[in-house]
């Protein structure tokens, strides 16, 4: 097992090595951070360069990064230099914003994975029972429905909600424009009050939409291993239905939907970046968005190694799940 | 029925019974195609078939709608926010501009982009995967490793950075939107290569001489054709979705060019004290994908031999 992770972790170094070249030949032709500054009147051409070399974007494009990349290894990400933005350091940019966007999304996969799996058993189990058409019908709807609709749709109603609560004398309830900054104060009762208002709405978002995609992996992987030989033979040796399906069918429908999870790492990536630009989170999404929006290519390079650095993580962890599932895929 | 012979137990099966006259029925068989065998079985999916007429719908909508819908896209002579009305039957946004003669538009591109990506994304996605399947060895292992490559970075993130460095026109996104939507196909496309390369027929036609291209082009690919087929439509619903996410965050398609993505994006804080400007674009959005979705289902159905639900 040790050595398993051990050889997967080397295995994805040279991926990381790679796509990292990758990805600051991506940034650095994206454009030049100081080229608006050339437009604007009043600066001169001498200044802009002076900016350039202090960055040292007048060095060639390999040496620019070798000097990040030795620089990134040792810890020292840089400093955001978009133009007309306050200097922060990457890393703890990165970090404050993975640390608001993982609460976020931990808490959504969890609920969507228990939830997804669990009515894809039931429907499976019952199919084409008035269950299995109610769980497949709206888990189509919720797979084709993009997340900003989601999201904002909820949002208004959030909104409605808290203005019906307030109307009947109680305190608004749900947050649905940027949640505070800091910890939540306040007894237990105050606590759950605001926990929970924070982060139903965003949390149900990306539920919904990860819920669908995994009840319906669910079922039709199910219902597969249902109708397979074994499970008949389990049937006729007389075993239980109960544990006919959760010992014999349910553990290897679960198969499929382990390579959805690992697939699911990015799809949950970009649900995040809509989900808090609606909600108004300070998250990673929002970090994209403006560093996208100000042309930040130190602070895009740290996001973007982070997020690959995390789907290769994902990845691991379903390939520690396939050989808990499943004792033929020998990790070894 | 009493003139099958099976009908009547005295008599052994396969004999016509006295009396009855065999005509040239078993002449009148014919051998069906796979594409005719495909089509009957998928017209029998009537949710399918009731999504395909929806999708050409909204199809015809973007592309004839300019025909009868005669205001242009960026006419704003009117005044903004007005309600709906006869004149404006969704209303105008905040610079006056039509909201149907923007959602035809709209409509049109972001169909547009879902095509080419997912045409664009299957031809990379299964060159790839054919030639990774295929030969083995050296290119599989460089097709694949690029290909987890490519999986590590979020797509949408890329495409937001590369969106602007180059322009926010409708064609630019969707060339974007395809060159990291392959991985997908490619990995299907490499599994179903690796077995199929096994079978006798592609040993004969090699040792007949043919070349890799022919091979792949003539033998593998049509054996894929259903898996390939059902990819691609899935495609198109996930491309729908992927430009609605760009646009919305602002990083996708730009002004003058429009999207049903950016049309939520701009109306969407509208929603409570103007909800035409949001249900519409939502509607035609979520119809479509949901469309494209069942196709895609009634197509798998149709494709997969061993479904016996209907019979062909």
């Amino acid at each position: 097992m040790i050595r398993f992770i051990t050889r997967r972790l080397l295995i994805s170094v040279p991926i990381l090595l790679v796509g990292s070249f990758l990805c600051f030949f991506m940034v650095a032709g994206a454009g030049n951070p100081v080229a608006e500054l050339r437009a604007k009147p009043g600066v001169t051409e001498a200044q802009v360069r002076a900016l350039e070399v202090s960055l040292g974007l007048d060095q060639p494009i390999i040496v620019r990064y070798w000097t990040w990349l030795v620089n990134f290894l040792r810890g020292d990400w840089g400093q955001s230099i978009a133009l007309g933005q306050a200097k922060v350091d990457i890393f703890d940019s990165v970090m404050r914003g993975l640390w608001v966007t993982a609460r976020l999304v931990i808490g959504a996969e969890v609920l969507a994975i228990v939830f997804g799996v669990a009515v894809g058993v039931l429907a499976a189990v019952k199919q084409y029972s008035i269950f299995d058409y109610i769980a497949t019908s709206s888990a189509f709807l919720m797979f084709s429905m993009p997340v900003v609709c989601v999201a904002v749709i909820l949002k208004t109603y959030g909104i409605q909600f808290n203005n019906l609560l307030e109307s009947l004398g109680m305190d608004r309830w749900l947050t649905t424009v940027s949640p505070a900054e800091g910890g939540f104060s306040g007894g237990f009762g105050d606590w759950l009050f605001s926990y929970t208002g924070t982060y139903l709405l965003p949390t149900l978002t990306l539920t919904l939409i990860s819920f669908a995609a995994y009840s319906r992996f669910q079922r039709a992987s199910m219902l597969e291993t249902l109708n397979s030989d074994y499970v008949r033979t389990a049937r006729a040796k007389g075993i239980s239905q109960r544990r006919v399906i959760f010992r014999h069918a349910f553990r290897n429908a679960m198969i499929p939907v382990t390579t959805l999870f690992s697939l699911n790492a990015a799809v949950l990536f970009s649900g995040a970046i809509i989900t808090e630009t609606v909600f108004g989170w300070k998250g990673m999404g929002n970090l994209l968005v403006q560093s996208v929006r100000t042309f930040d290519p130190n602070m895009l390079m740290g996001w973007l190694m982070v997020t690959a650095a995390l789907v290769v993580v994902f990845n691991l962890v379903a390939d520690l799940m396939y050989g808990i599932l499943d004792p033929r895929i020998r990790l070894a | 029925m009493p003139s099958d012979p099976r009908a009547n137990p005295s008599q052994p099966s396969g004999v016509p019974a006295a009396g009855t006259v065999v005509t040239g029925e078993f002449d009148a068989t014919k051998a069906r195609k796979q594409s005719t065998l495909v089509l009957r079985r998928f017209f029998r999916h009537r949710l399918a078939v009731a999504s395909l007429a929806v999708f050409t719908l909204i199809v015809l909508f973007g592309l004839l709608g300019p025909l009868f819908w005669t205001i242009p896209v960026d006419d704003t002579t009117s005044r903004g926010y007005l309600p709906p009305s006869p004149a404006h039957p969704l209303g105008t946004n905040q610079t006056g501009k039509d909201m149907l003669a923007q959602l035809i538009v709209g409509t049109r591109l972001s169909v547009q982009i879902a095509l080419v990506v997912a045409l664009g994304s299957t031809i990379v996605g299964v060159a790839l995967g054919a030639l990774a399947g295929y030969l083995r060895g050296f290119v599989d292992s460089a097709i694949s490793r690029f290909t987890d490559l490519m999986l590590i970075i979020p797509q949408i993130a890329v495409a937001a950075i590369l969106v602007r460095a180059f322009d926010g026109s409708w064609y630019t996104v969707a060339f974007i939107l395809a060159a990291f939507a392959w991985m997908q196909t490619a990995r299907i496309t490499r599994g179903e290569t690796l077995s199929l390369a096994q079978r006798e027929f592609i040993e004969a036609a090699r040792a007949a001489g043919a070349r890799t291209r022919w091979i792949i082009f003539r033998h593998l690919v049509p054996n894929m054709v259903g898996t390939i087929t059902v990819n691609t439509t899935l495609a198109v619903a996930t491309a729908v979705l992927s430009e609605a996410a760009l646009s919305f965050i602002g990083l996708g398609v730009q002004p003058p060019d429009t999207s049903l993505g950016l049309i939520i994006n701009e109306n969407y804080s509208q929603i409570t004290s103007r909800p035409w400007l949001f249900w519409g674009p939502f509607v035609v959005i979520v119809l479509l994908s949901l469309a494209v979705n069942f196709i895609g289902d009634g197509l798998r159905d149709a494709f997969d031999p061993r479904q016996t639900k209907v019979r062909a």
